[in-house]
């Protein structure tokens, strides 16, 4: 089963629906006491980072999840600022992220190949996935379209953990797979059948 | 490289979805929740859902409907009319909404913006400024309207536009009134007025009747996006309804052509 964790922020409701439409159970977990069931992970999260963290460590669910993902290496998958609380920390605030993939999430604003372009990244662009990633290991044989809303992006620290990246003005780290540990800064669940495929990969992961 | 968004806007009246034509003479083209699937089926790159009855009635947001909308929509969606509060925009996009567009309620009180940020972050929150020329013998320029075109406001559209921008907008709609539903191409000129003035990404409705035209505001001003509703809701010189939407081999082929590349 897939968990959804429900800590207040994010679109529990289109991760729902699109495991329905793959066949795969997921529920939503809002409590600590479902998590364990979860042989599977998706950590969603929209809007301000430090917002996101916040809510996360206020759930009462933060323990276990840390408790699942580096005890038990249960694969989990961060979506958008889920993707971005996987790292230390970020320049939107001031509160440590989970620190699970190390890196930096850093402004947009403040690099100067996409300080001039339009903030934020918002629409359609193509992932260009990593040779090898098992993320995109099925079914991104053409140039896959993703959709983006974001004006921060992950730095990952060691590269070797890059799945993907996304071209706004440079290339930026888009998905992040280190050991069972993945993110990605685009949504998925917004992202018709590109978005279905990667999410099917991680369940058949 | 980011591609332009193509965006079926429909507009929500008595619990139908319609199409008006400057503003006016509402025309009855189907059930929401039943376009929705359609433009899931056609992959479309997002859809602006406005409801045009919530604000001139002053009523706050249907969620009964933004509930089943965002639970049907497999693409982004933004969602405006009736939203007064951060509360609100809050409710809508833990419902799965991404954006949340405000008009009226912006333009009369600029500091809700920042609550709004603060509270579903700054880009999903959309600021929709429905401009028309200006009437009368020696009027020039345009004018800021909302409540349907109803109430005139006094702003500079682009002075309001960049306002509101500052204030916490993370995307600036324009819609046409003078264009709507006349499916004649977009106005180009007030379009680069505002592309000019704005750094956050702006998206134009109002006006689009065919494919070309689409391309000729894509060409003009860049990556933008393309917003329309008759185009995508009727079919023919006799507006039959149909809904419909570019195939990806077409949108490639705008693009490609419209941006050169």
């Amino acid at each position: 089963m897939i968990c959804i964790v429900d800590y207040g922020v994010g679109n529990i409701q289109s991760f729902l629906n699109l495991f329905k439409r793959l066949g795969v159970e997921a529920r939503r977990a809002d409590t600590p006491d479902i998590l364990p069931y979860a042989d599977r992970l998706v950590l969603p999260g929209v809007g301000h980072f430090d917002h996101a963290m916040q809510r996360l460590n206020d759930s009462g669910m933060r323990p276990k999840l840390e408790e699942l993902v580096l005890g038990a290496q249960v694969p989990v998958i961060g979506i958008c600022v889920g993707m971005q609380m996987l790292a230390n920390g970020s320049d939107e605030g001031n509160l440590p992220g989970l620190n699970w993939v190390p890196g930096r999430v850093r402004a947009f604003a403040n690099q100067h190949q996409s300080s001039n372009l339009p903030m934020p990244h918002m629409g359609w662009n193509e992932l260009q996935p990593r040779v090898g990633s098992r993320l995109f290991s099925k079914g991104f044989e053409d140039a896959p379209q993703f959709y983006f809303l974001h004006s921060y992006f992950f730095d990952a620290q060691d590269k070797q953990d890059v799945a993907a990246t996304a071209c706004y003005g440079f290339d930026f780290d888009a998905a992040v797979s280190r050991g069972h540990i993945h993110g990605v800064q685009c949504h998925p669940e917004k992202s018709h059948h590109w978005g279905e495929q990667l999410l099917k990969n991680f369940v058949e992961l | 490289m980011l591609r332009p968004r193509i965006i079926p806007c429909l507009l929500v009246h008595q619990g139908g979805l319609v199409k008006t034509q400057g503003f006016k003479d509402p025309k009855y083209v189907g059930d929401p929740i039943n376009a929705v699937r359609i433009f899931n089926e056609k992959e479309a790159d997002e859809l602006m859902v406005l409801d045009i009855d919530a604000t001139v009635k002053k009523v706050e947001p249907d969620f009964g409907l933004i509930a089943k909308l965002a639970a049907e929509c497999r693409m982004p969606l933004c969602y405006g009319g009736g939203i007064t509060t951060a509360k609100q925009a809050a409710r809508i996009v833990d419902m799965g909404v991404e954006k949340v567009a405000v008009s009226a309620t912006a333009i009369t009180n600029p500091a809700i913006l920042p609550e709004m940020a603060a509270a579903v972050g700054r880009q999903s929150v959309v600021a929709v400024i429905d401009v028309r020329s200006r009437r009368g013998p020696f009027a020039k320029g345009y004018e800021v309207c909302t409540h349907n075109g109803k109430t005139i406001h006094k702003h500079d559209p682009v002075a309001l536009a960049k306002q509101l921008q500052d204030a916490g907008a993370g995307e600036i709609v324009v819609n046409s009134i003078d264009r709507d539903g006349f499916m004649q191409g977009y106005d180009l000129d007030l379009a680069s007025q505002f592309k000019q003035a704005l750094k956050v990404p702006v998206t134009f409705l109002g006006g689009a009747g065919a494919l070309d035209h689409l391309g000729d505001l894509l060409s003009k001003l860049g990556v933008v996006g393309a917003a329309a509703g008759s185009l995508f809701v009727f079919k023919g010189k006799y507006r039959a309804v149909l809904i419909n939407y570019p195939t990806p081999e077409q949108k490639v082929k705008l693009c490609r052509e419209a941006l050169r590349y």
